[in-house]
C-alpha cells in the first residue's frame, strides 16, 4: 500500500487529497471536496503530464532566442529531458507562431512549436 | 615609463575632484587614483545633498571656515559646471519651549561664522512658510543662504572639468603602499606604480589608512553610517525648505528636505559602522529616520518611499577637517575627516588645498584653463524649438529609456561617451537619473545594460552595477551555467 | 494629428480595447501609442501557458495570446506607433514623444488609459542590508531570461509568492538555476494553487509562509540573504533567522498601477486600487478618458483584462459617436463593505448598461465557507455561498439591470462569514 499526498489545483481551495494505491491500482481518493478533485488526483498519480514552455536558440533572426512550448503536455518525469533537447537545438529564422521546431522531443512523440514569430535579419 | 606625475591625488570623491579641478588651473601633471570604477563612489554618492549656511560648526574651526567659503563659491561653481543648485533656505525648528535658547545660540554662532541674512521666526511665521511643520514648533532659525544641490553632478562635473584641463584619472586602483623616494613618493596601486612629488590624501573613510602609511602621528577615522529614505516626486512640495530639528550632542538629527529633482529625502541617522566600504541599511536605522522626521513634520507620505539607502561619513577623532601638509612627511598633504559639511565645503577645500600644493611646488597658472563644463544634454529641459532640432538631428533623444524620469537613449549615450564617462549602471544613473525613479530601474536596467554593452564594446554579461564583481547577469540561457 | 480614440499602451488591455472599439464602429480612427518596441506588453515575456481559456477556449502562452489580437489590427484599420512615450494626457489631446516625430500632440475624441502596472521595487519594501547586484524584481528577471536570453543568477531566493514569483521559480529551475526558497510574508500565498503545485512542488522548491527577508549580504553581488519567520504583525521573530547562500534575490511583492499620467491629468484615484475611480463604462472622473486593465486594478487573469477592456473600448466608441453618452442617467454608487477591499466599477449609470453589469472585487483576507452579499440600500439582494475567497483571486458578482432599477442610490458588496 502506498499513500500519495496531493494538492488539488482546480480552485483556490487547494484541497489536500490523499490517494491510497496498491501498485498501480487506486484503492481510495480522500480529502477532495468535489468531483474535479477526484479526477485530478487519479490522473496525477497515474500519468501526470505538463506542458513545457521555454525558449529556444534561433539563428539568422532579428533576435537569437524565441519562446516555444511542447504542443501537448509531456510526462512530468520527462520535463528535464525535454529541456535538454530544446536547449541543444537551434532553429533557423524566419519562424512563425505554431511552426514545428522539433518533431519528436526527447522521445515523447510530442513536437515543440514556436509561440512567437521571428523575422529574418 | 610614463608613470611620473607632479601630484597624485588619492580619491575621486568631491574633495579629490575639487582639488583636481583647482590644480588643473596650474601648469603641472596631476593624476587622480580611485579605488572604485568611477568618480563619486564613497561618501559623495550617499548624503543629504545640502549646501549648509554655516551656523553649525564651532567658530574658528576649519569646518566653519570651509563651510562659509564653500557656500559663497557654490553659486559660481554651479553655474560654471551646470550643476542643479537651488538656494531654498533652511529652517532649524525648535519644538521644545525649554530649548528655545538653543536657537539663539545657533543664530549667534552663525553671526560669528559670517552667515548672512539669518532670521529667527515665530511659530506662526514658520507655519506660513511650511504648512506641514509639526504643531509643536515654537520657533525656528531661518537661513536663506542654505541650499540643495545634486551631489552626483557636483562631484562628476568637477572631475570632468579637471579631466578636460589635463588631469588624468585611473580607476579600480586601490592604493597598496606609499614609499618615500628621493624626490617625492612612489605610490603603488593594485594595478600599477606611480611616482610623484606631492601626494594629496583625499581618501574619505580610508584617509587614515593612507595617512598612516607615511606618518608616525596616526589618524583614526570612524565610518559613521547615515540611513536615508527617498520619497517619490509625487510628494514634491511637501516641504519647501530644508527642515532640521534642533541639533543635539549627537548631531544635526533627522532632516526633511526636497531634492533638486523634486524628490523628498529624509535622514540621516548617525550610527558608527564596522566597515569603511559596506553600509548596510538596518530596520532599526530606517525606523529611526521615520521616527525622527515625524517629530518635525506631520503627515509625511511614507507610502511614497521609493528607496532607502545608507552612506558613510568619515569622522576623524579630532572632530574637525584635517587639511595640511603632514608634519613628518613633507610633500604629503592630508585632506581628511571630511564629514558634513564636506559637500558644501568642497569648492573651498579645492581652493585651499590647491593653494597649499601650488605654494609647495611653486606652480604657475595656465593661460588656457577652461573652467566651464556642461551637463548631459536633457531634451526635456530645452525650449521646444531646440528640443525638436535635437531630436531631428539625433533621433536617440526621442527614445525614452527610463520611463519614470523621462530619460532618453541620447542622454545615456552621452553619459557613457563623455570624458570620464559612465562604465556601470550606477554610473549611468548618477549622470542621467535613469533608474532613479519610482520603479528603481525595473523597466530600464536591461535596456541601459544593452546600451552600455554596445557603447563600451563589452558583452552584456560583463556589464556591472558598480564595478568589480557586481555583474548583473551570468551568461546566456541555453548555455552551461 | 487627429484620432477618434487614442489608446495609451499596446499591451493586453490596449489591444482588446482597440479591437472592440473598431469592431463596434469600423469608421473610427483608432491609434495605439506603445512605449516598447513591440505590441503585446508584458505578455511578450509571459511565455508560460494558461492564457485564453475564457477568451479563446484554449490554453495559450502570453505571446500567442497577444498575437491573436495583433493579427486583427490590419483588417480593422487600427494604427499604432511603437517606441512612443506619452507624456501628457487630457480628454481631447495626448502629448507624446518618439524619435521620428519628436514631441507631438494628437487631438482626439476619447482616450483609453492602458498603461498597465509596475512591480514594487526593493526600496519600497524597505528591505535592510547592502545594495549589491543580484536583486531583481521577478518581472525584470523574467524579461532578462525570456526576452534577452540572459541568466540573472544561479542560486536564487524569491521573496513573495505572487504568480510572477512562482512562475519565475520554475523558469529559473528549467534553465538550470537552483531555487532554494520562496518566502511569503503572509500566512497564505497570493498565487494560484496550480502555480504552487506546478512551479514549486513539481521541483521540490520549499515555500516558507509567514517568512520574510531581513538582510541582504554581499558588497558587489549578493552572497546570501537572511530569512526569518514573522509574527501576526509581520514583524520578524528573533531566533528564527536562517541564512541562505545565494547569488540572486527575486522580488515578487506586488504590482502598482502606473497612474502617473492619470494623476497629472487630475483623474480621481481610488486609494485601494491605486487606479482611477471608474463607472460601468470604465470612464474615469474626467469625461472622455477611460481606463482598463492593470492600470485600473491589478488582475490575475488576462482574460478578464480583455473582457473589461473590450467594454472600455466600446464605451469610448459610443462616447465619440454619441453626444448623449452618459447624459441624464441615474447614478448608483457601489461601496466596498465588510471584507471587500474595493470594487470596480465604483459607480453604475443605469442608462449605460445593457442587461447586467459585472462588478469585480478583491477580499482583504482568506474566507472559507462564507457568503458574498450584495446589499441594495442596506437590503440583502444577492447571497451567494463561496467555498473559499482569497485576496489573490479576483471575485465577481453579476448584477441584473432589472434589479438595479429598483435600487435607490447605493449598493454594498460584502463578505459575511457563516
Amino acid at each position: 500500500m502506498e499513500i500519495r499526498e496531493l494538492t488539488c489545483i482546480n480552485c483556490p481551495m487547494g484541497c489536500r487529497i490523499t490517494v491510497t494505491m496498491d501498485g498501480s491500482a487506486i484503492i481510495s481518493v480522500e480529502g477532495n471536496t468535489c468531483k474535479r478533485g477526484d479526477t485530478y488526483a487519479r490522473t496525477e498519480v497515474t500519468a501526470p503530464v505538463r506542458t513545457v514552455t521555454t525558449t529556444i536558440k534561433v539563428t539568422g533572426g532579428v533576435v537569437d532566442r524565441i519562446s516555444c512550448k511542447t504542443k501537448e503536455p509531456v510526462p512530468k518525469d520527462k520535463i528535464f529531458e525535454v529541456m535538454a533537447a530544446i536547449n541543444k537545438s537551434t532553429s533557423l529564422a524566419p519562424i512563425k507562431t505554431g511552426d514545428v521546431l522539433i518533431e519528436d522531443c526527447a522521445g515523447t512523440k510530442v513536437p515543440v512549436v514556436a509561440t512567437k514569430t521571428v523575422d529574418k535579419v | 615609463m610614463n608613470n611620473s606625475y607632479d601630484i597624485v591625488i588619492i580619491g575621486a570623491g568631491v574633495s579629490g575632484s575639487a582639488i583636481a579641478r583647482e590644480l588643473s588651473r596650474y601648469d603641472c601633471k596631476v593624476l587622480v587614483i580611485e579605488k572604485d570604477e568611477d568618480v563619486c563612489c564613497g561618501s559623495s554618492k550617499a548624503n543629504s545633498g545640502l549646501v549648509h549656511a554655516g551656523y553649525d560648526a564651532k567658530p574658528g574651526t576649519l569646518k566653519a571656515k570651509m563651510n562659509i567659503r564653500g557656500n559663497e563659491l557654490m553659486t559660481a561653481l554651479a553655474s560654471d559646471l551646470d550643476i542643479p543648485f537651488k538656494r531654498i533656505g533652511s529652517l532649524v525648528v525648535c519644538t521644545d519651549e525649554s530649548r528655545r535658547s538653543g536657537i539663539d545660540e545657533l543664530y549667534e554662532r552663525g553671526i560669528a561664522n559670517g552667515v548672512h541674512d539669518m532670521q529667527i521666526l515665530s511659530a506662526s511665521e514658520v507655519k506660513e512658510l511650511e504648512p506641514n511643520i509639526s504643531d509643536n514648533a515654537v520657533c525656528a532659525l531661518y537661513a536663506p543662504t542654505a541650499g540643495i544641490i545634486c551631489p552626483f553632478r557636483l562631484n562628476i562635473a568637477m572631475a570632468e572639468c579637471a579631466c578636460q584641463n589635463g588631469v588624468e584619472f585611473v580607476f579600480n586602483s586601490p592604493v597598496i603602499s606609499i614609499d618615500r623616494i628621493d624626490e617625492g613618493f612612489c605610490v603603488k596601486t593594485s594595478a600599477k606604480t606611480y611616482t610623484c612629488s606631492v601626494v594629496v590624501n583625499a581618501a574619505g573613510c580610508h584617509a587614515d589608512d593612507i595617512h598612516n602609511m607615511v606618518s608616525s602621528r596616526k589618524l583614526h577615522i570612524t565610518p559613521r553610517r547615515g540611513d536615508y529614505l527617498l520619497l517619490d516626486r509625487s510628494c514634491d512640495g511637501f516641504v519647501k525648505h530644508i527642515i532640521f530639528p534642533q541639533p543635539t550632542d549627537l548631531g544635526k538629527g533627522i532632516l526633511v528636505t526636497p531634492t533638486v529633482h523634486g524628490n523628498t529625502i529624509i535622514g540621516p541617522t548617525a550610527i558608527d559602522n564596522d566597515s569603511k566600504d559596506e553600509a548596510p541599511a538596518t530596520s532599526e536605522g530606517i525606523a529611526k529616520v521615520i521616527e525622527g522626521s515625524s517629530r518635525n513634520v506631520k503627515g509625511l507620505p511614507l507610502k511614497q518611499v521609493i528607496t532607502s539607502f545608507s552612506g558613510l561619513r568619515s569622522h576623524e577623532d579630532g572632530g574637525d577637517f584635517i587639511m595640511e601638509e603632514v608634519f613628518d612627511c613633507p610633500g604629503f598633504f592630508d585632506c581628511a575627516g571630511i564629514e558634513s559639511p564636506g559637500l558644501t565645503a568642497c569648492p573651498a577645500i579645492g581652493e585651499y588645498m590647491a593653494g597649499l600644493v601650488a605654494d609647495k611646488l611653486s606652480l604657475r597658472l595656465k593661460s588656457d584653463w577652461n573652467g566651464i563644463c556642461h551637463d548631459v544634454v536633457k531634451p526635456f529641459e530645452l525650449p521646444p524649438e531646440d528640443r525638436e532640432k535635437l531630436i531631428r538631428e539625433h533621433p536617440e533623444y526621442g527614445r525614452i529609456i527610463c520611463r519614470c524620469e523621462t530619460i532618453t537613449e541620447g542622454e545615456i549615450i552621452d553619459s557613457i561617451r563623455r570624458p570620464l564617462g559612465a562604465v556601470s549602471l550606477d554610473g549611468v544613473k548618477r549622470r542621467t537619473r535613469a533608474g532613479m525613479g519610482r520603479c528603481q530601474g525595473g523597466f530600464c536596467s536591461p535596456r541601459v545594460m544593452e546600451i552600455i554593452s554596445r557603447e563600451t564594446g563589452i558583452s552584456l554579461d560583463q556589464v556591472t552595477k558598480n564595478g568589480g564583481s557586481s555583474k548583473i547577469v551570468y551568461g546566456r540561457t541555453k548555455d552551461e551555467i | 494629428m487627429r484620432s477618434d480614440i487614442v489608446i495609451i499602451g499596446g499591451g493586453p488591455a490596449g489591444l482588446a480595447a482597440a479591437v472592440a472599439a473598431a469592431k463596434y464602429d469600423p469608421s473610427l480612427d483608432i491609434m495605439i501609442l506603445e512605449r516598447d518596441a513591440e505590441l503585446g506588453g508584458i505578455l511578450n515575456q509571459c511565455i508560460h501557458n494558461g492564457f485564453g481559456l475564457h477568451t479563446f477556449n484554449e490554453e495559450l502562452t502570453g505571446p500567442e495570446y497577444a498575437e491573436r489580437f495583433e493579427a486583427q489590427l490590419p483588417d480593422l484599420g487600427i494604427k499604432f506607433m511603437l517606441n512612443t512615450m506619452v507624456l501628457d494626457v487630457a480628454s481631447s489631446s495626448v502629448t507624446a514623444v518618439n524619435s521620428d516625430q519628436g514631441l507631438f500632440n494628437i487631438e482626439c475624441g476619447a482616450v483609453i488609459l492602458c498603461m498597465g502596472c509596475r512591480e514594487r521595487p526593493r526600496g519600497a519594501l524597505n528591505i535592510p542590508g547592502l545594495r549589491p547586484a543580484g536583486v531583481f524584481t521577478a518581472g525584470t528577471a523574467q524579461r532578462l531570461v525570456n526576452i534577452e536570453g540572459y541568466m540573472p543568477g544561479k542560486e536564487v531566493v524569491i521573496l513573495g509568492s505572487g504568480d510572477i514569483g512562482l512562475i519565475m521559480a520554475r523558469r529559473m529551475t528549467l534553465e538550470g538555476a537552483k531555487v532554494k526558497a520562496v518566502c511569503e510574508l503572509m500566512p497564505y500565498s497570493g498565487g494560484l494553487k496550480r502555480n504552487i503545485v506546478q512551479c514549486l512542488d513539481d521541483f521540490g522548491i520549499p515555500l516558507f509562509l509567514s517568512h520574510t527577508v531581513i538582510d541582504i549580504k554581499g558588497k558587489e553581488r549578493v552572497t546570501s540573504v537572511v530569512i526569518a519567520e514573522v509574527d501576526s504583525n509581520s514583524k520578524p521573530i528573533p531566533g528564527t533567522e536562517e541564512e541562505i547562500t545565494c547569488d540572486t534575490l527575486l522580488l515578487s511583492c506586488g504590482l502598482i498601477p502606473e497612474n502617473e499620467l492619470s494623476r497629472a491629468a487630475g483623474i480621481k484615484i481610488n486609494p485601494s486600487t491605486n487606479g482611477p475611480v471608474v463607472n460601468e463604462s470604465f470612464e474615469t472622473s474626467i469625461k472622455g478618458i477611460f481606463a482598463c486593465g492593470n492600470v485600473l486594478h491589478v488582475h490575475d487573469l488576462v482574460d478578464y483584462v480583455s473582457e473589461e477592456s473590450a467594454r472600455a473600448g466600446i464605451s469610448a466608441a459610443k462616447y465619440v459617436k454619441s453626444s448623449s453618452f452618459g447624459e441624464d442617467c441615474s447614478v448608483i454608487e457601489i461601496k466596498a463593505g465588510t471584507g471587500v477591499r474595493y470594487t470596480v466599477p465604483s459607480f453604475i449609470r443605469l442608462g449605460e448598461i445593457d442587461d447586467n453589469v459585472t462588478v469585480r472585487f478583491r477580499s482583504g483576507n482568506v474566507y472559507k465557507n462564507s457568503y458574498v452579499d450584495v446589499l441594495f440600500d442596506g437590503e440583502q439582494k444577492y447571497h451567494r455561498r463561496k467555498q473559499i475567497i482569497t485576496p489573490g483571486e479576483m471575485e465577481q458578482v453579476i448584477l441584473k439591470k432589472e434589479d438595479l432599477e429598483k435600487a435607490a442610490g447605493e449598493i454594498t458588496v460584502a463578505i459575511t462569514e457563516s
